[in-house]
């Protein structure tokens, strides 16, 4: 909004400058239609650009000069000296508060008052309030507006500059040392540099300028679809090279339109499973280091790994041997495989054959990543990596048959030589593959690719293409990794399918960026590839400590809290009017429904709050917080609290102590004994104080459909199931009860028969759920 | 009055229209393109900017062997830059711009990058288009 507004401000400038000549000669000629034109197009203009802006006392004055001119215009009243006067005084009192907008200064409304009033005819013309400002301070303004192209004029000067520097320092150390020659061009030297990056800076522009578009976008495309999305936008005062934005745009667009079309549900479907009627996306870019990080989040159907596999196989790319061996991520990037639509109807919307692979490939060709989260049912989660400009990218440069080729070091998973250990190239059936250390992946000679002859393969260049698997690359030499400032080839060049640009290294002889994707679908590797790719089996969870998703937040005291993930239904964004005191408590006011809130005592301040919404499966509550952070893994168990309350515990998230919050206490807070509640079965867990019980198994439980009571004195509820743990004394609820027992060991040892291992979730829910229906 | 530019191409004076032209700069090293379309010569800097050069000779369908000038004729097509390698560069003329018909059948190479004829100093010259000459030769199915 604020460039916006820098540019109505610049814009009424200009106009301003522009039209002042038109107001003397209107005041000395009042009859003069150009010139009353001219006058009455201005304040039009800034009237419409006042309401779009927000900006009601400059709407008003220009709302009442406009209805004056208009009257003027269709003859309805003559021009005379008080009227002149009037729309005058208006003219500069627009100028005024354009300037106090910039300056921020306040200017007093009475005036404004004054001159609406005189404007539709109410008061004198003479009134001494209408005296034109005479030559007021006019702030001077820090900026000017200059065409891209001179900008970009500016770069290429500054280019050549540079190179002819580096000509010039060659040559110096060639020809020998003269001290006060090094000197000046030393000096010389560094004012280039900073000249470099100060014109590099001009060049970058704020993601706003993409992101401005994205909420119409949404709101226009759900309209057309029956939805309803809201979408948020984070992060827009990032900078990015205009290039980089232009390149952007088009993938994330995509990506928006393909949330709303195939993600967010109609707000029935939405109802019916639990959510909020308005679909919800994210948008959220931050800068680290030389990238760029663009997260793209919504809350819809989610994606299912199990159809895209399913879909993959009727399309014929993936076999069922290796659809078995595929984890969920790996099923999830199916989403970027060539020739899959997510969707079984194509809509006008999206899924016209441009899909996500096409998403991906436009990523990875300026350098970035993209990655996929997704629970179905849930939302989706796109995180794309790009690096902050388009020019420069660091680049391996090799040598094949006397001439040298650039590679994109991004796409390089390594190098090796070809007589080295653990590597060993052999010839298939015409092709050669080589195996490196057990990994085997086809070879590309690139001199018998590029038609200059087939030596022996010297060094392979591992590559990963953009969706595909790796190949190697046989090279004669590896010269030196080199950041390199990258242009688009000719189209003649590129028609090639083997470069993704050129550039112009220190030697001053131009050099061939080799797109990895080009070379392998010229060499013909690429699907071979993406088969393989699907049998790269995903590595076993191991058995050591379990990580659970947590999602990492900012309390509304400022600390930093984590919440078990699992328990988080969905945040939300709610008005701060929509919590009130009632019946001893806060409740949220929420879709016509009362929620408990909770919070960590701290008062809430602002008009809006986020709130976390938990849910045990049964009771809904809301839990204030400030912010949120992350979602990390962590590990199931922390240091435990001396005292059971909000915090149960404490965990190191990068070795910063971070208090883990108990949703069991906070459930147990906000039990309003709801009705549904007491038909649930009940039951017996071991002791409270034991936190594995409390925090791991206590949420399973629960979530299998049961109340949860703890053993210790004070419990005399019957229960109808039994769960021990099987460390300490063996509990009971007396005879008749079914008991659960659990084993720590996941093999059986003596005496432990007919017991279940603490973590099989299924064994233990299967076990449940059986002792559910018997109950 | 309109610039035209006489180049020597293929033992032929033609003329280039000089609103195209960006300069007429000195090559010095060539780096091929492989597997580019034959008559992509390679690339060539020109300050800090690169040159897709082109074998003027080659997108005509000529033999290959002729030698050429160092000399390349420097045009922007569509954004790019390219620099047309011809046999020799002779003059900057102003004449008229009275672009005649061509009269009789060119040999194929000549017909597609031919845009007319141009009278100068006595002289019937072809008018050749440098957009048709970056372009090439159609698609040999290569």
């Amino acid at each position: 909004m604020d460039d916006l507004l820098q540019e109505f401000i610049a814009e009424t400038r200009e106009t301003l400058s522009a039209i002042a000549g038109e107001i003397v000669a209107w005041e000395a000629e009042p009859a003069d239609r150009g010139r009353l034109d001219a006058i009455f197009r201005f304040v039009h203009t800034v009237k419409g650009s006042c309401g779009f802006l927000d900006l009601p006392r400059i709407e008003r004055l220009s709302h009442a000069a406009e209805e004056r001119l208009a009257t003027v215009r269709d003859g309805r009243s003559a021009p005379d000296a008080a009227l002149v006067n009037c729309v005058l005084a208006t003219v500069d009192r627009i100028a005024l508060l354009v300037d106090a907008l910039e300056t921020g200064e306040s200017l007093a409304e009475e005036a404004d008052e004054h001159l609406i009033a005189a404007l539709a005819g109410e008061s004198g013309g003479g009134d001494a309030s209408l005296r034109r400002p005479g030559g007021g301070q006019r702030t001077v303004s820090r900026t000017i507006r200059l065409s891209i192209d001179l900008l970009d004029r500016l770069m290429g000067g500054v280019s050549d500059m540079v190179l002819a520097r580096n000509d010039l320092a060659r040559r110096l150390r060639d020809a020998g040392g003269d001290g006060a020659v090094e000197a000046a061009f030393e000096r010389l030297s560094l004012s280039i540099a900073e000249i470099r990056d100060t014109i590099t800076r001009t060049r970058m522009q704020r993601l706003d300028n993409v992101f401005a578009t994205l909420p119409r976008l949404v709101r226009d495309l759900a309209a057309d679809l029956g939805k309803m999305a809201v979408i948020e936008v984070d992060g827009g005062d990032v900078e990015l090279d205009r290039e980089m934005i232009e390149m952007i745009r088009d993938p994330l667009v995509h990506i928006i339109r393909n949330a709303v079309d195939h993600g967010i549900e109609t707000p029935d479907h939405r109802r019916a499973a639990g959510k909020s009627a308005a679909g919800r996306l994210t948008v959220r870019a931050s800068q680290a280091g030389n990238q760029i990080s663009i997260e793209i989040a919504d809350d819809g159907r989610g994606v299912d790994g199990d159809a895209l596999v399913a879909r993959a196989m009727a399309a014929g790319l993936l076999d069922p041997d290796r659809a078995r061996q595929l984890g969920w991520a790996q099923k999830l990037a199916l989403v970027f495989a060539p020739g899959l639509s997510t969707s079984s109807a194509i809509t006008a919307i999206s899924g016209r054959g441009v899909g996500m692979d096409v998403v991906r490939s436009n990523i990875e060709r300026i350098g970035g990543l993209i990655d996929i989260e997704s629970q179905p049912g849930k939302g989706m989660r796109l995180a794309l990596r790009v690096p902050l400009t388009l020019t420069i990218i660091p680049a391996l440069t090799i040598g094949v048959a006397d001439q040298c080729f650039a590679i994109p070091r991004s796409a390089i998973e390594e190098i090796v030589r070809a007589s080295g250990a653990g590597v060993r190239v052999e010839s298939i059936g015409g092709t050669q593959v080589a195996t490196i250390r057990g990994q085997r992946m086809p070879v590309v000679a690139f001199d018998r690719l590029i038609g200059v002859g087939a030596g022996p393969p010297a060094i392979l260049v591992i590559l990963k293409p953009a969706g595909g698997e790796c190949f190697a690359l046989a090279v004669d030499m590896v010269h030196d990794h080199e950041e390199l400032v990258v242009k688009p080839a000719a189209p003649a060049v590129m028609a090639t399918g083997l470069y993704a640009g050129t550039t112009l290294p220190d030697t001053g002889q131009p050099m061939l960026l080799l797109d990895p994707a080009g070379i392998a679908t010229l060499a013909g590797v690429l699907r071979q590839a993406d088969a393989r790719e699907a049998a790269a089996p995903e590595p076993v969870e191991q058995s050591g400590p379990m990580h659970v998703p947590t999602l990492l937040f900012r309390d509304l005291c400022g600390a930093e809290r984590a919440i078990r993930l699992g328990v988080v239904e969905r945040i939300e964004e709610v008005a701060a009017s929509a919590v009130r005191p009632s019946a001893g408590r806060l409740r949220l006011v929420h879709e016509g429904r009362l929620v408990p809130l909770l919070t960590c005592g701290e008062t809430i301040a602002g008009p809006r709050l986020r709130v976390l919404r938990l849910s045990d499966g049964a009771t809904s509550l809301a839990y204030a917080i400030d912010e949120v952070i992350d979602i990390v893994a962590l590990p199931e168990s922390g240091m435990p609290a001396a005292d059971p309350g909000l915090i149960s515990g404490v965990v190191l998230v990068d070795d910063r102590p971070v208090e883990l919050i108990d949703p069991y206490w906070l459930f147990a807070e906000a039990g309003d004994g709801e009705v549904a509640g007491d038909r649930r079965p009940l039951c017996l867990l071991g002791a409270e104080g034991d936190p594995w019980t409390r925090e791991i198994l206590r949420p399973l439980v629960e979530a299998a459909g049961y109340r949860v009571v703890h053993a210790g004195p004070g419990q005399t509820m019957r229960p109808d199931l039994v769960i021990d743990n099987g460390d300490g004394a063996p509990l009971s609820a007396g005879p008749g009860t079914p008991v659960v027992r659990l084993r720590r060991a996941q093999a059986v040892t003596p005496g432990e028969e007919g017991s279940v291992y603490r973590y099989d979730r299924e064994g233990l829910l299967a076990a449940l759920r059986a002792h559910r229906r018997e109950g | 009055m309109t610039l035209y530019l006489i180049v020597m191409l293929a033992g032929e004076r033609v003329v280039l229209p000089a609103d195209h032209i960006d300069s007429v700069v000195e090559i010095e090293s060539v780096t091929p393109v492989p597997l580019a379309a034959p008559h992509i010569a390679g690339l060539a800097a020109m300050r800090s900017r690169v040159l897709t050069i082109v074998d003027s000779l080659a997108a005509l369908g000529r033999a290959v062997d002729t030698p050429r000038s160092s000399q390349a004729v420097v045009v922007t097509v569509e954004g790019h830059l390219y620099g047309l390698q011809v046999c020799e560069v002779e003059d900057v003329v102003e004449c008229p711009a009275v672009v005649q018909p061509l009269n009789g059948t060119l040999e194929p190479g000549w017909a597609r990058v031919a845009l007319g004829m141009i009278e100068i100093a006595g002289d019937a010259l072809l008018l050749v288009d440098p957009v048709a000459l970056v372009a090439g030769p159609p698609a040999l199915a290569a």
